[in-house]
């Protein structure tokens, strides 16, 4: 079973949800981050890394003697990273995804592959919780191929929960592709519901089951309730703004640690989830909320 | 010869477009003939990435060896100057406006690229 925690909006709360989550659990778990251009569960979670393990994507390079210069490299690479103008291909790895096509394409055999360090996977342990995220190279561009190396190195029989990118582009497609369940996290704002909206029409066109979780409950405006409600989509939980969460938050704690009496309500949250992922579509959840007053 | 220049609409009097990869169309303009085309540029603008790359194919393609445009990205750049494409920024105003700057030599071609590349 894999749960994915995204967001349209970034800062809603993916990390303390999905790190929560984690810890709330009495069976073993594993949890990724795969906001690999920004890891920060790690901050919270406060893993020991005990294996570490290089990216690479592999790159075309070309055999100028043996190139006719006929074009078909170029014409096959969807991300120009290969471009053929008047000389001798052109090109730009860091755009190269390295799917290989340049070189089974080349009729002359002009195109070998080679390996380009793109980023890095840390695991390590903390408690119950297996731990793993991909740190993108500074300068890099591309962190698909990071988040795929990632996902590639789980446990498929645990419980696993994804920490997914902001936003809706490739990277956060590729951590949510293969998921059971898609946790939204939100924030009751106008930025926070344009952003919901377009992280919505994402996952449905990715076919996904999910849900969404209210961060800060009491701020804002009831807009992003009334367009879940006319969405049917359902609400999992609402996370009151409260002042020791916060505080905790700043000190790099799990919610749960600084606030034990919230580990049920994460609890409940996994319970819930886990019967929605299995069940039929279109059932709603009844909807946890936590106590405004902690 | 044949010069491009970046526009936001069809036609010379056009503004120029200052962005080069995600331009709206490209001006395709003879200065013997004085004939001038407009040459779309969609598929770039929506590129997910290298839309300058993809741009510097097109007008390649077209035969330019001049591009008038506001500003050029790296690996535009790279790739505009391995087509044998002479590359002028900081072109502004309509595309006349900017054609005629140019053929009175008030634009100096860019020795490199003016701006940061941008992924996305």
């Amino acid at each position: 079973m894999t749960l994915a925690v995204a967001s349209g909006k970034g800062g809603t709360g993916k990390t303390t949800v999905a790190v929560n989550l984690a810890l709330s659990q009495r069976k073993p778990v594993q949890l990724l981050d795969c906001d690999v251009e920004e890891p920060n569960a790690h901050l919270f979670l406060q893993p020991e890394i005990r294996e570490r393990e290089a990216v690479r994507v592999q790159v075309p390079s070309v055999d100028e003697e043996r190139c006719t210069s006929c074009g078909e490299c170029g014409r096959i690479c969807q991300y120009h990273a290969i471009v053929l103008l008047k000389t001798k291909p052109l090109l730009f790895p860091e755009l190269c995804h390295g799917c290989g096509g340049c070189a089974l394409v080349c009729p002359t055999g002009a195109i070998s592959e080679t390996p380009r360090e793109v980023g890095m996977i840390e695991r390590g342990l903390r408690g119950s919780v297996r731990f793993a995220h991909g740190r993108l190279k500074v300068g890099e561009a591309m962190a698909v191929p990071v988040i795929r190396a990632l996902k590639r190195s789980t446990e498929p029989c645990m419980l696993t929960l994804i920490d997914a990118p902001p936003g809706t582009s490739c990277p956060v497609v590729a951590s949510l592709r293969g998921s059971d369940f898609v946790v939204l996290v939100t924030e009751p704002t106008p930025f926070g519901l344009n952003d919901l909206v377009l992280a919505v029409g994402m996952v449905r066109a990715l076919e996904l089951p999910f849900g969404v979780v209210i961060n800060r409950a009491d701020i804002g405006d009831s807009d992003v309730l009334d367009y879940c409600k006319t969405q049917a989509i359902p609400l999992l939980l609402q996370i009151p703004e409260n002042r020791r969460l916060a505080e905790a938050y700043s000190r790099g704690e799990p919610a749960v640690k600084a606030l034990p009496e919230l580990r049920p309500m994460f609890e409940t949250l996994c319970e819930h989830i886990l019967a929605e992922a299995t069940m039929p579509r279109g059932r709603l959840l009844k909807e946890v909320k936590i106590h405004a007053d902690l | 010869m044949k010069i491009v220049v970046t526009s936001t609409g069809d036609g010379l009097e056009a503004r120029v477009d200052p962005r080069f990869g995600r331009t709206t169309c490209f001006i395709l303009y003879d200065t013997e003939s004085k004939e001038a085309s407009s040459v779309d540029n969609r598929q770039s603008l929506n590129a997910a990435q290298g839309a300058g790359i993809q741009a510097a194919e097109t007008i390649a393609r077209l035969g330019a060896e001049c591009l008038l445009t506001g500003h050029c990205g790296p690996k535009a750049y790279r790739t505009l100057t391995a087509a044998g494409i002479r590359v002028y920024t900081g072109a502004q105003g309509t595309v006349a406006e900017a054609i005629v700057a140019f053929e009175q030599g008030r634009l100096t071609p860019a020795a490199n690229a003016d701006v940061e590349g941008h992924w996305v």
